[in-house]
């Protein structure tokens, strides 16, 4: 028998990954999709990189698979979006090794800006699109889409949730089926997407989709369980999971390809079962499509086009049990926050002082969007804060703008902010840009980028200096600051906004969590001396916390940044000797 | 039993994941199918974080529905009643009664509420309650919290003790395997001085 180990959605899609041969893997971070990335590096055979971006990601990739190697491009929902100018026109050109990308959607929105349906884009761009149901077959049904690539000549998605991507569950190892590099031939009708040539590739699009779905019932990823036939249920990925649970004596066709849909195997299921269900999270994709061939079946008008299922919603509404759960009890909120020791503290505590406004971006830094600090106004996308500034500044003028900044991380910075700087400087727009330079992808949990000086796959390489690029694009004053120093932050931040130029502040000091090794002595309050103003919890540190009126700092959190020692207007926060952060 | 569902909830950053990975593999090795599901990414510091624990002979969907917890594992004290309608009838429940002020208390918008663990007292049978802050201090290391705390939840797992400990010793640094032990072995003294057998 081969090893059995648990594993993440995500690794297993690594995982399978490996074992399909692929030798190239693209990616940007993005929760939940980032973690396969991550484990595909951990394989030699497979050449793994970090995109700054998912558009860049997806051309790395297209421009891999050409060339004849297995390609797999990774992202998460929203990153379809940077992605989709070259998504829609790689399934005209189709691809020579298999190309496949993984998009994880996340319901819920545990870790996003909104909850789109990445069946959507697949259904618009004519690209197949596959939806594992556990750890197995998130590996298993990898290795089947670069089969499906390679056989129809196209970019094929498999389609993850949250629930799948970061669910453990048991796989099986298997042996990895090492692939040639295919031959690579010089075909501009089929890669060269001019007028002329997209035209003879359109039909050639349709074609495949139509035998596609001839075949998609014939595929050996769709199940069908037949068990009580008054009651059937079609489902695909993590809802099916909870479909067993909830409704364990339904008859259920799972499915594992969702565009375009098994409709022979669709059409028998229907006719086999009294009443048909179908449960699919988020859009009623599947559902309206079965729906346009004359079929009654039950979906949306039953279940929510938000947020996470679960199987107790489904016992209730399928099972028409009355299943009576507590509820939470209303208590305190607690979202997440920006760690002890974190260095965007102190920027935001220096605009929230100065009444600066800003436009956000998406990053840990947006954490500063809550109280005490409501650092930022904004939050759209990646990228958005450098151009949505100078969009301020163009709909109400220069000296409206003169207490706003635009705040964008290292690596959001690199992934779309670039070309938002060259605009400004371009239209002559005079905004004031915050880079806050962490020296990694935080909130990801820790990616390099090209800021970084090292590749995922751990070498050293060129750094990018965020100076000299600003300058070479335009920018006469750029300024680098030490996020811990507020008084130099203070008035760096006061003289840039006011000048009627463009300019960018880079704060720059480390993520608090890359550096673990750095022994740093604690901050404590001298409570005779205290006042209990205040000031020091308008930082918003976790650490710093009010007990029966008595202002203290947490051991157990202060990472000994010395924010707090700054801010205290009665100088009675010191470093406390004997307390050394221990790790 | 047939089936454990199980929660482990805390606040980002206390090693709840880890946690829960070390009994997530031993269920493996016992032969049971596994499932495990974390929410990771935006809430990695600071922020509510629940991972779902189920292993039995089959296990389907990777979370614990609501009401149907046998045992929840609470890093933090609030975080234990936010997670506490998870939790069966006669499901055990081990707090650990450090707290962690969320933001919006500090700020002043919110208060922490003052008496969780009469609350807790009142709807659960099976209540575990131990400072596993102070005890890891008395240790000599404030980062063996969460080894506490697997140390008191072995006491309701099947697994043989000598299986947890091998865990342990492949999980943590190396140079902090005596003191992981030690701590794991106060928690599981702490729960076996605080109840008689309370899972049949």
């Amino acid at each position: 028998m081969s090893e059995r180990i648990l594993m993440l959605g995500n690794e297993a899609i690594a995982r399978g990954a490996y074992e399909a041969g692929v030798t190239v893997t693209v990616a940007y971070p993005g929760t939940p999709s980032t973690e396969i990335t991550e484990n595909v590096a951990k394989y030699d055979e497979i050449y793994a990189e970090w995109a700054p971006n998912e558009k860049v990601a997806l051309e790395v990739g297209i421009g891999s698979s050409i060339a004849g190697a297995r390609t797999l491009v990774c992202m998460k929902h929203v990153g379809v979006n940077v992605a989709a100018d070259p998504l829609f026109t790689v399934a005209y050109s189709g691809v020579n090794g298999g190309l496949v990308l993984v998009v994880a959607d996340d319901p819920g929105m545990h870790s996003s800006q909104n909850e789109q349906d990445t069946k959507f884009f697949a259904r618009a761009a004519h690209i197949p699109l596959l939806e594992p149901s556990s750890s197995m077959e998130a590996k298993e049904f990898v290795k089947k889409a670069f089969e499906l690539s390679e056989a129809f000549d196209t970019p094929v998605i498999v389609r993850l949730t949250t629930r799948i991507s970061h669910s453990q569950g048991i796989i099986s190892l298997m042996d990895r089926q090492e692939m040639p590099l295919k031959n690579y031939e010089k075909d501009f009708q089929k890669y060269v997407m001019m007028p002329a040539m997209a035209r003879k590739r359109h039909t050639i699009v349709e074609d495949r989709m139509n035998r596609l779905e001839v075949e998609a019932s014939n595929l050996g990823i769709n199940e069908v369980e037949y068990k009580n036939k008054k009651i059937g249920v079609i489902t695909s990925g993590i809802p099916y999971q909870y479909v067993k649970d909830a409704v364990p004596e339904a008859s259920v066709l799972k499915l594992g390809i969702l565009h375009p849909l098994p409709k022979d195997l669709i059409l028998e299921f229907c006719k086999n079962v009294e009443e048909v269900y179908v449960v699919e999270e988020l859009e009623p994709i599947i559902e309206e499509q079965i729906k346009s061939w004359g079929i009654n079946v039950k979906g949306k008008e039953l279940f929510t086009k938000q947020g996470e299922y679960s199987a107790n919603l489904i016992k209730k509404v399928i099972g028409k049990e009355n299943v009576e759960t507590r509820g939470p009890l209303p208590l305190p909120a607690r979202p997440p926050v920006m760690c002890p020791g974190c260095p965007h503290r102190g920027v935001y505590y220096v605009l929230q002082k100065l009444k600066i406004h800003a436009t956000g971006d998406i990053g840990c830094y947006t954490l500063g969007a809550l109280p005490p600090l409501q650092g930022i106004d904004t939050c759209i996308c990646m990228g958005a804060s450098v151009s949505m500034v100078h969009g301020v500044e163009k709909a109400r003028g220069k000296e409206f703008v003169k207490n706003w900044v635009g705040v964008i991380g290292d690596s959001t910075f690199v992934h779309s902010g670039i070309t938002g700087l060259v605009n400004t400087v371009y239209n002559q727009g005079i905004s004031t840009v915050l880079i806050l330079d962490n020296r990694t992808t935080g909130m990801t949990g820790h990616q390099d980028h090209p800021g970084t000086g090292k590749t995922l796959k751990g070498e050293p390489t060129h750094t990018l200096d965020f100076e000299l690029l600003c300058k070479s694009v335009g920018i006469k004053h750029v300024r680098s600051v030490d996020p811990f120093n507020l008084k130099e932050v203070e008035s760096v931040i006061k003289e840039e906004v006011n000048r009627e130029e463009p300019s960018v502040i880079i704060a720059c000091a480390p993520c608090e969590l890359l550096d673990k090794k750095t022994k740093r002595i604690l901050s404590n309050i001298n409570q005779d001396e205290c006042k209990t103003c205040g000031i020091c919890m308008k930082i918003g540190c976790p650490a710093i916390q009010k007990k029966q009126g008595v202002i203290q700092v947490n051991d157990a959190l202060c990472n000994g940044c010395g924010l707090c020692i700054e801010v205290c207007a009665f100088d009675v926060i010191n470093r406390e000797k004997d307390s050394v952060v221990n790790y | 039993m047939s089936k454990v569902n199980m929660l482990i909830v805390g606040v980002g950053g206390q090693g709840s994941l880890l946690t829960s990975r070390i009994v997530g593999n031993l269920a493996l090795e016992e032969g049971y199918d596994v499932k495990l599901s974390e929410v990771h990414g935006m809430a990695q510091r600071g922020g509510s974080v629940v991972t779902h624990i189920r292993y039995g002979e089959k296990v389907n969907a990777p979370i614990v529905e609501v009401g149907d917890a046998d045992i929840i594992v609470s890093f933090e004290k609030l975080e234990a009643l936010r997670y506490v309608h998870y939790l069966k009838e006669d499901g055990v429940l081990i707090v650990n009664s450090q707290e962690i002020d969320p933001m919006s208390v500090i700020v002043g918008l919110d208060k922490y509420p003052d008496n969780i663990i009469d609350q807790l007292e009142e709807g659960v049978k099976n209540l575990i309650v131990m400072n596993a802050l102070d005890e890891a201090r008395g240790i000599g290391n404030i980062k063996v919290v969460n080894t506490i705390l697997l140390g008191a939840l072995s006491k309701y797992l099947e697994f043989d003790k000598e299986k947890w400990i091998e865990a342990i010793k492949k999980t943590v640094p190396e140079k902090t395997v005596d003191i992981n032990l030690k701590a794991f072995n106060r928690g599981l003294e702490i729960s076996l001085s605080d109840v008689e057998e309370l899972i049949s």
